[in-house]
């Protein structure tokens, strides 16, 4: 927990230091041509940028721990509503691929564990090397090649159709459709999130497969498992029973570090399909140099990353089959 | 000489390492491509059969060759701007590389000493240098990348700077790792007895062994940056849209999709080519030069 902080803190200030060697006057961009010096200056006094750098450090550290990130330069409104807009429609769509990245690369693993030293495991093994080799950002334009303009299924862009859009209470549109029953809203959603879950998934479900695969094997090697083949147990619940059990550890580990990862890649798998999330808001916030915006969205990133570091390490003592005998 | 006969990398012989190399497929089919690329890369002057540049609007968005509306020496077809595509591709090439060859090396250069001098003197140093390598891992590459260039403003050594600010962490992580386990071994203890300075073991000793799982890694990396690259000129933050990039143009082709997806589609071809090339021959380098692998 304390390593975890004092990262939070050293990313707290690399990022401030940062952002004051942007060259470009935020000021500058967001006045009018025909403003006064002290016009200016009064601009600059309002975002405290006419403190020294160690106190400007100061003010905005007591500030974001109080739980104020300030106020966007570019859009005129408070950092932490605009996140709170952003942030849900990001998390569904990690959290979407994440599943799909763990169930594809789960049934995989256990399929070529079954299909071992069969002509078929071979072309799993190209299938999966190729997955594993080829971005999420390759893969995200291939999807809108194939699926968004050979074969126009799915839509190319947005989280759903403005047309067709009910008045939401929540942010989280998925669940909350869910929640209402209301299942064409919700089938809208998922058709646009589809390509980018895909993209995001498709990496994550290539690694998963590997790494599982390994342990499975090795599991499947292990006396009680040897013990099980002999009772006569049949190969598919050996391996879901008895070996599965045991290997999702270094799994479980991988994917709590592979999904850092892959929130890192949500930014531009939104910016690809103009998914209205925190990363493509993130880009346009770097274009605008708008330095609140920026601040508050790359700490939030950086608070995910440190809570799903401590969430895998959590699970994996939870899972862990020797702490369940105790 | 003492050298020769204590570290195991120098006691192979280097013909059995070479045919090590030639014996895996990955290698061959990988280090062929990125010879393929270096060549199309400097000839690209001579073999492109039109100016990258040269724009005509009347020639806006031709098809392919073999589709309807084509014209004859537009193999790849034309941008909005009447560009020839393959020319764009061929003459993009150069980026690609340059991009990949220095941000890897210079990434790899930084990775490599700080993970040597963490691994090996531990203590404070290597405290310092995992709680900087932890930091850094707490940004998502992606949106630091862009802010990176945003920093330093668009533009080709913006973008080296930017890959190699980052990526430095991976090859600090892996050789910091690896250095530890090769310090722990008989020949650095031997190595140490015979009364070698520190130093000495671990550039002399030490560093020999690292360079194979380093060679794989750079490679991997080249596939990287070069993916960065394009994801930077997507965004509109690498060079300007006149420079011939593979970036530039999937970024140029995403928005004309329904016009004209060859601008899309052949670009997003050399680029899925060129990083499976990379990826193939690190991985092979792996598997070939790690005597445990290859046993």
């Amino acid at each position: 927990m304390l390593t975890a902080f004092v990262t939070l803190i050293g990313v707290a200030i690399v990022i401030f230091c940062l952002l004051r060697i942007v060259p470009g006057d935020p000021v500058a961009m967001m006045i009018s041509p025909s403003a006064t010096p002290a016009d200016i200056a009064a601009l600059r006094a309002r975002y405290g940028l006419d403190l020294g750098l160690f106190q400007q450090f100061v003010i905005w550290f007591k500030a974001v721990t109080a739980g104020d990130f300030g106020a966007s330069i570019s859009l005129r409104r408070d950092v932490v509503e605009l996140i709170g807009e952003r942030l849900p429609a990001t998390l569904e769509l990690a959290f979407a691929a994440l599943v799909f990245g763990v169930l594809a690369g789960g049934t995989i693993a256990v399929i070529t564990t079954l299909l071992r030293r069969t002509p078929l495991e071979a072309v799993f093994e190209f299938l999966n090397g190729l997955f594993l080799a080829v971005p999420d950002f390759v893969w995200a334009l291939a999807l809108v090649l194939v699926l968004g303009v050979a074969f126009p299924v799915l839509p190319l862009s947005g989280r759903l159709d403005p047309a067709s859009a009910p008045a939401f209470v929540t942010p989280f549109y998925l669940l909350e459709s869910l929640v209402r029953l209301d299942f064409a809203t919700f089938s809208d959603l998922v058709a646009h999130m589809v390509m980018p879950v895909l993209a995001l998934g498709l990496p994550l479900a290539a690694i998963v497969a590997r790494i599982l695969k390994e342990s499975l094997l090795e599991a499947m090697g292990q006396d009680y498992v040897l013990l099980a083949r002999l009772k006569g147990m049949s190969p598919l619940r050996l391996v879901l029973q008895e070996a599965l059990r045991n290997a999702v550890g270094p799994t479980l580990t991988l994917t709590g570090v592979q999904f850092t990862f892959m929130i890192g890649g949500t930014v531009i798998i939104e910016r690809i399909f103009a998914y209205p999330g925190l990363g493509n808001m993130a880009i346009d916030a770097v274009i605008n140099r708008d330095l609140p915006l920026i601040q508050g969205i790359v700490l939030i990133f950086g608070a995910l990353f440190i809570l799903i570091n401590i969430a895998t390490d959590a699970l994996a003592v939870l899972l862990d089959p020797r702490q369940a005998h105790g | 000489m003492a050298d020769a006969a204590l570290s195991p990398a120098f006691s192979r012989a280097g013909g059995k390492t070479l045919r090590a190399l030639l014996g895996e497929p990955r290698v061959l089919f990988g280090g062929g491509f990125v010879l393929l690329m270096i060549a199309i890369a400097l000839l690209a002057p001579v073999i492109a059969p039109k100016d990258p540049l040269e724009q005509d609007l009347m020639l806006g968005t031709l098809p392919p060759a073999g589709f309807d509306g084509a014209e004859a020496g537009y193999l790849l077809g034309t941008d909005d701007l009447g560009r020839d595509v393959l020319s764009r591709i061929l003459h993009g090439t150069r980026i690609a590389l340059i991009v990949a060859f220095v941000a890897a090396s210079l990434s790899a250069l930084i990775g490599t000493a700080l993970g040597l001098a963490a691994g090996f003197y531990r203590g404070w140093t290597d405290r310092i240098v995992s709680r900087l390598v932890d930091i850094w891992m707490s940004f998502p590459p992606v949106l630091l990348s862009v802010l990176l260039v945003a920093v330093f403003g668009p533009g080709l050594h913006s973008v080296i700077a930017a890959i190699v600010i980052i990526d430095w962490t991976r090859f600090c992580r892996v050789v910091r790792a690896e250095t530890i386990r090769q310090a722990g071994l008989d020949y650095v203890t031997a190595a140490e007895t015979v009364g070698f300075s520190r130093p000495h073991i671990l550039l002399r000793e030490i560093l020999p062994n690292v360079v194979p799982i380093l060679l794989a890694l750079v490679s991997l990396e080249m596939g990287i940056a070069v993916t960065v690259e394009a994801i930077l000129s997507f965004v509109g933050l690498s060079l300007s849209s006149d420079t011939p990039t593979w970036g530039g143009m999937i970024a140029q082709g995403r928005q004309i999709v329904y016009q004209g997806w060859w601008v899309l589609v052949f670009p997003l071809i050399a680029l899925f080519s060129t990083v499976l090339a990379f990826n193939q021959l690190g991985n092979g380098l792996r598997l070939a030069l790690d005597p445990v692998m290859r046993r």
